[in-house]
């Protein structure tokens, strides 16, 4: 679960939980770009650590950190596939370009995790399903996801009700070998699925109850709006991205590997 | 001035055998505080859902004789337009809330009719303050109590300013003491801001006392209709398995044993205390 | 039996809802446990058959403390009836339900057989045998989740809620059951709110408050006394509340029964009557 630890929302007051959620995903699509654009180390360690302050200013740090160690994993993965790719292709030579390369190319991987990670865990949903819902997306998409994470809580406590349930009439969830193991989830399954089709049922009455589908032009109660915080960190995704694609198209950067001779 | 009038109103579901509402004319007027019981499966829920519109129109199958709500036939008319005359709140608290704040969820309906933003602003901070719960208008439903959410349901039919709000056994999961709160929030709703109220209950001891236009049904018929006192000081009443409340009993049961309280049939502990009082006070 | 010894339980997200709870159930008691939403009524329980365990303090069923055992064998002793049916049913037909926690319990197959049609009856459920459980109406459905429970026989029965969404015939079938399980020696405990049906069972009543058992005593001296009540945020059932109100009177206050309620009226009249 420690991955999805990484992703999930807080309810912490920051500055950055405060900022529009539009201009966060515009500002980590930016760096999604500028990941992409470099290949050397130097620019993506920089982009990385550019993430650090506002990990720390929207007080995220732990469970930032634990998102870290479950990409570790595959960060290690891209790593080895590299360095033995260009090893191998290279006949057989290990040199520091190749590390540095491949530390390179892990380091992008990181960033572009670690960026969304920022972005899921300073956003609430209620502000994720806002934004949705003032963008072009139509309000039935915007209302399922909202809907949808306002039952996860619900779904999450109901599934362990029938766990309890099932196993109170004897059912061993871990025994037996794998395929009678997924078998035993059947009683567990079931009763859930059938409960959220229910669930839908009466959902979908409270809603035709309440109007549903009466005007093409839904309003909405709340309204985003731009603040001084929203257009100082549009300005800084602006300041990145020019920066960024001057110095790639300009400047010749350095690798340590040169640096170090 | 009449809000409600069925005439042979008869329904199956689709599937069915047999129709889950027969023959049910009913008339209710403006302002009044109905209530609608009787044993499980008598059909009080159908009935309901006639009065928005969702019986016939969400659940299919075929709606005969004649229904206007508010001056309208249903038959005719969509469900969401009914909305704005007709509010229902149902019996499970927590799946009628879909919203992630409180006052989104009571704007929801406004939302869905195209209400400008400071109208709707306007809206659901009087639902939010009839209903009591104007300081949890930020929670997330999940986060509040079934007492909390009823009264957010209330709230979110309320904003919507209908003339009638329909109820169907909205305290099925409530504690008693929770329970009482939503009836006295309804009663204040049908007392000061002349909404004309319809209850679904089985519980009869907390409810009896706020109607003077009482339903009963069986088996998809209405056995009766009229004042509580009459129907349930009757026989015929108690054999259909309705919950009468013990107060009504025991001064059926002290009448039939020699003890006349008075005519008033009593239908809470207050007026049978009153009336006990009033016969067994130490004469001076 | 059912031990508990100052039981103490917090949930993962630190939430301590039990807070100090101890409490022996004899054989053969029907015991009522009461209190608001919330009070920690069904963690409570939920102990006995060891689906928790507690965080401190013991719990144990027949001697066997519920740490050193599984929930399938406290099962074995202690049914549990959860509050809706529909998270327990799952099977295609009725007799496949009431067979499952047979299945899981090991009965051999022509106890099962015997068992299921003995469960059947016992619940008025026979001409649904082969039916599929999710057709049958609400109140059909708890009948098939008490079955099921029933159908192994366990000393101990815990019902959770049994009396929501139930009209009054039903409520009066349920409780006609309980006292007939108690006829035939089981230990009964049922959580609930529904003070009219506890009034007319008059069990042994136990109230919990925010983690904590604040009285235990007999149904009649507890349903009646206005302050526990309070405290519990309860409502006094009504006749009850009747008598609550008729101090001028010198009637006796712990009054819960119609019956008794009504001698008592009459005897008051004709004392007045005869001066």
């Amino acid at each position: 679960m420690s991955v999805f630890d990484g992703l999930r929302f807080r309810k912490v007051y920051s500055p950055i939980h405060n900022l529009d959620p539009r201009i966060k995903f515009v500002y980590v699509i930016s760096i999604f770009v500028c990941a992409i654009l470099f290949f050397q180390i130097i620019p993506l360690l920089l982009l990385f650590l550019l993430q650090i302050p506002f990990v720390l200013l929207a007080k995220v740090q732990r469970q930032w950190l634990r998102s870290l160690r479950g990409a570790a994993f595959l960060a290690t993965l891209i790593f080895v596939i590299n360095v033995a790719t260009s090893y191998f292709t290279s006949g057989y030579h290990l040199t520091g370009p190749i590390l540095e390369s491949a530390a390179a190319l892990t380091l992008r991987f990181v960033v572009l995790v670690e960026s969304f990670s920022v972005f899921f865990l300073t956003t609430s949903p209620d502000h994720l399903g806002l934004a949705l819902e003032e963008s072009r997306v139509p309000y039935e998409f915007a209302f399922a996801f909202t809907t949808a994470v306002r039952f996860v809580p619900v779904l999450a406590e109901e599934a362990q009700t029938i766990m309890d349930a099932q196993k109170a009439r004897g059912l061993e969830l871990e025994k037996g070998g794998l395929l009678k193991r997924i078998r035993n989830y059947v009683p567990v399954l079931i009763p859930l699925i059938v409960s959220a089709i229910r669930r839908s049922l009466e959902l979908a009455e409270a809603m035709e109850s309440r109007a549903w589908g009466a005007t093409k032009k839904r309003t909405n109660l709340y309204l985003l709006k731009l603040h001084r915080g929203d257009y100082a960190l549009l300005a800084i995704t602006v300041g990145i991205l020019a920066t960024a694609v001057y110095i790639h198209f300009y400047l010749s950067i350095p690798t340590i590997t040169q640096l170090i001779h | 001035m009449v809000v409600i009038e069925t005439k042979n109103l008869t329904y199956t579901y689709p599937g069915a055998t047999k129709p889950s509402i027969l023959n049910v004319s009913i008339k209710v007027e403006k302002g009044e505080f109905v209530l609608i019981t009787g044993p499980s499966g008598c059909g009080k829920t159908t009935l309901c859902r006639t009065f928005n519109g969702l019986v016939p129109h969400f659940y299919q199958g075929e709606l005969k004789g004649e229904i206007s709500v508010a001056g309208i036939d249903t038959l005719k008319h969509h469900t969401y337009e009914m909305a704005k005359h007709v509010g229902l709140v149902f019996q499970n608290p927590e799946n009628q809330l879909f919203a992630l704040s409180v006052e989104k969820d009571v704007a929801f309906g406004l939302e869905n009719m195209g209400f400008p933003r400071e109208e709707m602003r306007k809206k659901v901070d009087w639902a939010l303050n009839q209903t009591g719960i104007y300081d949890l208008r930020e929670r997330s439903p999940h986060e509040i109590s079934g007492g909390q959410q009823q009264r957010v349901a209330i709230a979110s039919v309320l904003a919507m300013e209908p003339e009638i709000i329909v109820l169907d056994e909205p305290t099925s999961f409530l504690d008693p003491l929770s329970a009482a709160k939503i009836f006295e929030v309804i009663y204040d709703l049908n007392k000061k801001q002349g909404i004309t109220v319809i209850l679904v209950e089985h519980r009869l001891d907390l409810t009896a006392k706020y109607t003077n236009h009482l339903i009963v049904m069986d088996r998809g018929q209405i056995r009766f209709e009229g004042n509580p006192r009459e129907i349930l000081s009757s026989e015929k009443t108690r054999l259909i398995g309705v919950g009468i409340p013990k107060a009504t009993l025991l001064y059926q049961m002290l009448k039939k044993d020699g003890l006349n309280l008075g005519t008033n049939v009593p239908l809470s502990s207050e007026e049978l205390a009153d009336q006990l009082l009033e016969a067994l006070k130490p004469s001076d | 039996m059912i031990e508990a010894v100052d039981v103490h339980f917090s949930y993962p997200n630190k939430v301590e809802a039990l807070k100090g709870v101890s409490l022996t159930v004899k054989d053969g008691e029907f015991v009522a446990i009461m209190g608001q939403n919330g009070a920690g009524k069904s963690t409570f329980v939920k102990h006995f058959n060891g689906l928790l365990k507690p965080t401190t303090g013991i719990v144990r069923a027949d001697g066997v403390q519920t740490t050193k055992t599984s929930v399938a064998a406290l099962s074995r002793n202690v049914g549990f009836v959860f509050q809706n049916p529909d998270h327990q049913l799952f099977s295609e037909t009725v007799e496949e339900e009431i067979a499952f926690a047979l299945k899981n319990f090991g009965f051999a197959t022509d106890v099962i057989e015997s068992r299921v049609t003995w469960a059947l009856n016992l619940l008025s459920l026979t001409q649904y045998r082969k039916t599929s459980p999710f057709l049958l109406s609400g109140g059909e459905r708890k009948r098939v989740a008490l079955a099921s429970v029933l159908a192994w026989d366990p000393k101990t029965l815990i019902l959770d809620e049994p009396t929501i969404g139930q009209d009054h015939e039903q409520k009066e079938i349920l409780r006609q059951f309980i006292l007939q399980l108690q006829t035939q020696g089981k230990t009964v405990v049922i959580v609930t709110h529904d003070v009219e049906f506890v009034a007319e069972s008059n069990p042994r009543v136990i109230l919990m408050k925010e983690g904590k058992i604040v009285a235990d005593g007999v149904g009649k001296d507890i349903l009646t006394n206005p302050a526990l009540l309070e405290l519990a945020s309860i409502v006094l059932p009504q006749i009850a509340q009747v008598f609550s109100k008729l101090s001028p009177l010198n009637l006796p206050k712990n009054i819960i029964d119609i019956y008794e309620a009504k001698d008592l009226i009459l005897k008051a009249w004709e004392s007045k009557t005869q001066k």
